[in-house]
């Protein structure tokens, strides 16, 4: 890689072997839309790690890479505008590069990714950036595009201008990567030598705010350690009022942002006594300057003129680039709406023909795997924990990869090629009807094939109210675990009649009502999660819509790995652990020994053998029964008083319960209980028949339409997914969201099936 | 005082000032909406909203509640 490192004459300066074994850490920092990602990817290769940060919903993601021979944690930071913390989220991004993240080693550099194309608007980051005082680096991106655009850029003048170094880079092409290694390297030995005063200094040459600004800055600080002092006999805050403490840029946050996160937390940690401190230092600064926020954004804007002085040079003026031309038509009342439109139902027509292959072969192998194991094995509880157990948990969170992989593949080229934005722009009218934006359209869209891929999609939207709310919602869209569900209850209580000459079917209008049900609730639970829970100020909805690209394979390549990768290792863990319970609640208590026995003797005997239909219906009664006295069957039994009112028995009960891993267990669950064996499908005839030949103690039927509705509305509504709600818990870094989803979802599938069984067994 | 939402596709003007101090606000300012920026309103979304204009050598797209901080000056 980097061999053409000039040796440095450091090495012979600095300590021989102590400072060589450090790994250094190196943040990334950069507006959305200038290729940050593509320049962590060239940087990183595929060594990243991601994880969460503590407490927040930002994704940690850190690439340890060598640079010549000096090892480096490169951070990759969600891409920003502004440094101004509104959020508890935003704040944490801020402080992993002041160091004030517990557990987390202060950065020791930072490379500021700007988009070359637009560089004044960029260079409002790199001011608030530099008050940081961190060794900083600016790598200059898509020169290239710049370079088309007729804009040449002196990269000399600007790093003289800015005092710091200025590596221009064409990330997509990895053009000045390299450089970029060196120039970081440098930096950081560099910066062992100048001491802290030189920095400090540094620092301090033409910073972008009036002095006057600093000075007051420089006042409230000691007056929130005087302030701060009282409470140490506080216990609460008597961690020590250093950790408390804001830094110095946190302060400068705390003046110029009113009601800012950095305020709250001053609060919180140091009492209410540091308000009047604050209010004084801002009405001093609107007195001298003006409002604190008009004056920062000017300011900073001023600077970035200034900085620019005799660096740029455009040729022309070309205003209407391929860009604007391409908008034309794709943001086209008429053309744009439909080609929106189309495209949306290919993506998810590939999603579904093409997922199904591999989700086939995953199913194949599960079954292979388990035939493989039945052979080996003797009938027992062993053997009964791997198949059903261990395999089916296996298999039961590899069957979600191809959807996850396949969405993420189209997300990451909408995304990359800058179709994504115009999307959202597109649809963004239609999405505030739920109190959101056009953000969250692709990931509730994506739930209607599997909430899983959904929930993880909503990582584009970085409004974390926004977001959760969003998360929330998405696993009311009827997702594919739904269908077979719907279909067998559909086929078997609704005759195929037709309306309006063949135009209309009776199943058809039933299956598209279940779809409307989500889609309908979703509208209120949101509008109530924004009043309440996520209640805050209404998230700004300003959304650059970025030059269209071609997109880069490596980034579309790296965002599947890591979708795929994340789920699988974090959620999928999970998933697992859970599928292990589930098979013990089934399992567990019950003696198997004589099911066992049976299932030895049909092992045994030929496929034709005359001795098998008997033994296989009495195989299929006793796992019947056992079923009945595990401790599922006992919990369905226990709560066939509260499904009574949406007209259930206890097997449809045992089976609700049964299927809280995924929906589509049910149907299994409801072949063994009517002494079928588990291996029944949704177009099964035996099944159908058992259910409508079902009857209540006094020879009632037990379904009918009504409680086919009702079973279809409750499965519309429930969260019977652990999977889709450890994946909440992985997005949303708590268990708080995982169980208000389970708790609202539940409640209402039930309220929805009470309802639905109480209106429909009346006029039906 | 005219505002960002009742231009024209095609119209350019200055920006005056942005109104209040909230996130809203605030992300605008961040974004390059700031006094004495030129400023060119593209068009509507098919839905009648958003709005996309360009700002600062960007195209940005606003709801019309927001535009309507954005005071301008036609030129």
């Amino acid at each position: 890689m980097a061999s053409a490192i000039p040796p440095p004459a450091i090495s012979a300066v600095a300590p021989a072997l102590g400072s060589r074994a450090k790994t250094y850490r190196v943040a990334l920092v950069g507006n959305p839309n200038t290729g940050k990602s593509t320049l962590f990817n060239a940087l990183a290769g595929m060594n990243v790690r991601t994880g969460n940060y503590p407490g927040v919903t930002i994704e940690k993601k850190i690439g340890r890479c060598r640079f010549g021979d000096v090892s480096i944690d490169l951070v990759d930071l969600p891409g920003t505008y502004s440094l101004a913390p509104r959020s508890p989220d935003e704040l944490v991004a801020v402080e992993v590069l002041t160091g004030g993240v517990s557990g987390e080693t202060p950065v020791d550099a930072i490379v500021v990714v700007v988009n070359a194309t637009i560089l004044q608007r960029n260079l409002f980051l790199l001011s608030q950036v530099l008050e940081l005082g961190k060794p900083t680096i600016l790598a200059l991106n898509m020169v290239d595009a710049a370079g088309a655009r007729g804009i040449s850029i002196d990269v000399n003048q600007l790093s003289r201008n800015l005092g710091i170094p200025v590596v221009a880079t064409t990330a997509s092409k990895r053009a000045g990567v390299v450089q970029l290694e060196e120039a970081i390297v440098e930096l950081i030995e560099n910066s062992h030598l100048r001491d802290e005063h030189d920095q400090a200094a540094q620092a301090h040459e033409d910073r972008p705010l009036p002095e006057g600004f600093y000075r007051t800055c420089e006042w409230l600080r000691t007056e929130l350690i005087s302030k701060a002092c009282v409470d140490v006999a506080n216990p609460k805050t008597n961690r020590g009022t250093t950790d408390a403490m804001p830094d110095e840029y946190l302060i400068q946050r705390i003046v110029l942002d009113r009601g800012g996160e950095a305020e709250r937390r001053a609060v919180r940690r140091l009492g209410a006594a540091v308000l009047p401190p604050i209010n004084a230092a801002r009405a001093q600064l609107s007195q001298e300057f003006g409002d604190s926020v008009e004056m920062e954004c000017s300011a900073r804007y001023a600077w970035a003129r200034r900085k620019l002085a005799g660096v740029l040079a455009s040729e022309s003026n070309a205003n209407r680039t391929w860009t604007d031309r391409l908008d034309a038509v794709l943001t086209n009342r008429v053309f744009g709406m439909f080609f929106f439109v189309a495209l949306m139902f290919l993506i998810f027509q590939f999603i579904y023909s093409w997922a199904s292959i591999p989700m086939d072969l995953i199913d194949g192998a599960t079954g292979f795997a388990t035939e493989f194991v039945e052979s080996m094995m003797a009938p027992g509880m062993l053997r009964s924990l791997i198949t059903d157990g261990v395999i089916a948990g296996v298999g039961g969170v590899l069957i979600f990869l191809p959807q996850i992989a396949l969405l993420f593949f189209f997300l990451a080229v909408l995304e990359d090629c800058g179709y994504m934005a115009r999307a959202a722009f597109l649809v963004d009218r239609l999405m505030t009807i739920f109190g959101l934006s056009g953000k969250s359209f692709l990931p509730l869209m994506s739930s209607f094939a599997c909430a899983v891929p959904g929930v993880m999609a909503t990582r584009v939207i970085e409004n974390r109210r926004d977001r959760i709310a969003t998360i929330m919602v998405a696993p009311l869209m009827s997702c594919s675990a739904r269908l077979p569900v719907y279909l067998l209850l559909i086929a078997a209580f609704f005759p195929a009649t037709t309306y309006l000459g063949g135009w209309l079917s009776l199943p058809a209008m039933v299956l598209m009502g279940m779809y409307t049900v989500g889609i309908v609730s979703a509208i209120p639970v949101a509008w109530i999660l924004k009043k309440t829970l996520l209640r805050g100020e209404v998230a700004p909805f300003v959304l650059e819509l970025p030059e269209y690209k071609v997109p880069s394979g490596r980034v579309i390549f790296q965002r599947v790995w890591e979708a795929s990768e994340a789920f699988v290792i974090r959620a999928g863990t999970l998933i697992f652990a859970a599928s292990i319970v589930i098979w013990f609640a089934g399992y567990w208590p019950g003696d198997h020994t004589r099911q066992f026995a049976l299932q030895s003797s049909m092992e045994s005997l030929d496929q034709e053998a005359p001795q098998r239909s008997a033994l296989s219906a009495e195989y299929k009664a006793q796992s019947a029964a056992l079923l009945e006295g595990s401790l599922l069957g006992r919990i369905g039994k226990v709560i066939e008083p509260v499904v009574r009112p949406l007209g259930w028995d206890w097997k449809i009960g045992v089976g609700a319960v049964a299927s809280f891993p995924a929906r589509e267990v049910i149907i299994a669950t409801l072949g063994t209980i009517y002494s079928l064996g588990g291996d029944v499908d949704e177009s099964d005839e035996g099944l159908v028949g058992a259910m409508r030949d079902a009857t209540w103690p006094d020879g009632r039927p037990v379904y009918g339409p009504a409680v086919a509705l009702s079973l279809m509305v409750f499965f519309a509504l429930c969260a019977q997914c652990v999977s889709t709600l450890l994946v909440i818990k992985r997005e949303t870094n708590s268990w708080l969201w995982p169980v208000i989803s389970f708790t609202y979802m539940t409640v209402m599938a039930y309220v929805g099936a009470l309802v639905t069984f109480q209106i429909a067994s009346r006029i039906l | 005082m005219t505002t960002l939402d009742q231009l024209l596709p095609g119209q350019r003007a200055e920006i005056i000032r942005i109104d209040g101090f909230d996130a809203v606000a605030s992300r605008l300012r961040e974004m390059g909406f700031v006094p004495g920026q030129p400023i060119e309103f593209l068009r509507k979304a098919p839905l009648g909203d958003p709005l996309k204009c360009s700002v600062q050598g960007t195209r940005i797209a606003v709801r019309s509640g927001e535009a309507r901080r954005v005071c301008i000056e036609i030129r």
